[in-house]
């Protein structure tokens, strides 16, 4: 499930629950249909919510950075702590947590 | 000396570990089993009393090894292949876990365990599934063969508190 605010300009997407192989292609068709419809020049994805990750959510992240890519939009990430920390960390994607 | 030398290595000579509980689970090769095969181990390991970190990592491991089951080893099959995990509580506080499918193989281990190589076109595949079991756990070996099927086995100390 993801929570979604919009202001036009920025769209802030706050996952809630696990993210792994079998629930990201929803949290992806979630936010890619905001994103469709809103093209909007920054997009955050709220991890606040996420009790368990694995690299599923590299794969979300890397992938909305992809579809953001084709009008120019910039992708941050927040609210990463503990164990998805960890996971962000070891994937070499700590530099898009907004500070 | 070489008297003495024999006699200390002989009170540091590891004991052999015995195996204070184990479990064996079978699961069809669905998404929706990815986060029950986690929990399932997790629910085990807890008997160990880890910390919240490491039954984080042996989670993240589990569906990494699981998620590779179901999305790369019977990718080609038209019927639904089968999981075996089976996983032991050892008597020196680590946590053993083996994850076997009966699938297609893996053709070079060593690029598999590449971070970020996947075979994966579609569906957004980070290609960090080795790379996590590698990082959480101690340690991790890979059996595979083509058309015989692929076999994790992995483990983790956790700290004694």
């Amino acid at each position: 499930m993801v929570e979604i605010v919009n202001t036009g300009e920025r769209v802030t997407a706050g996952i809630q629950g696990d993210i792994d192989h079998h629930t990201a292609s929803g949290i992806r068709a979630e936010i890619d249909a905001v994103l469709e419809n809103s093209t909007p020049r920054i997009l955050i994805l709220d991890f606040g919510g996420v009790k368990f990750m694995d690299s599923s959510g590299i794969g979300l992240i890397l992938g909305r950075m992809r579809v953001l890519q084709g009008f120019g939009g910039r992708l941050f990430i927040k609210n990463v702590t503990g164990h998805v920390e960890k996971i962000v960390k070891l994937a070499g994607l700590s530099g898009l947590v907004l500070k | 000396m070489a008297h003495l030398c024999r006699k200390d290595m002989g009170k540091n000579m590891k004991e052999k570990l015995t195996v204070k509980n184990h479990f064996r689970l079978v699961i069809p090769a669905r998404s929706q089993n990815e986060a029950f095969a986690r929990t399932a181990v997790s629910a085990f390991a807890s008997q160990v009393d880890p910390t919240v970190e490491e039954i984080n990592d042996i989670k993240a491991a589990v569906s990494e090894a699981v998620t590779n089951c179901i999305v790369h080893a019977y990718s080609n099959d038209d019927a639904i292949g089968t999981i075996e995990i089976v996983s032991r509580i050892m008597s020196d506080n680590s946590v053993y876990i083996r994850i076997k499918d009966k699938g297609c193989g893996i053709a070079d281990i060593k690029q598999a365990k590449t971070p970020l190589f996947t075979t994966c076109a579609e569906g957004e595949r980070a290609g960090l599934g080795f790379a996590v079991m590698e990082s959480f756990m101690d340690k991790l070996t890979v059996h595979s063969g083509i058309g015989r099927g692929t076999t994790i086995t992995m483990s983790k100390r956790l700290t004694e508190r």
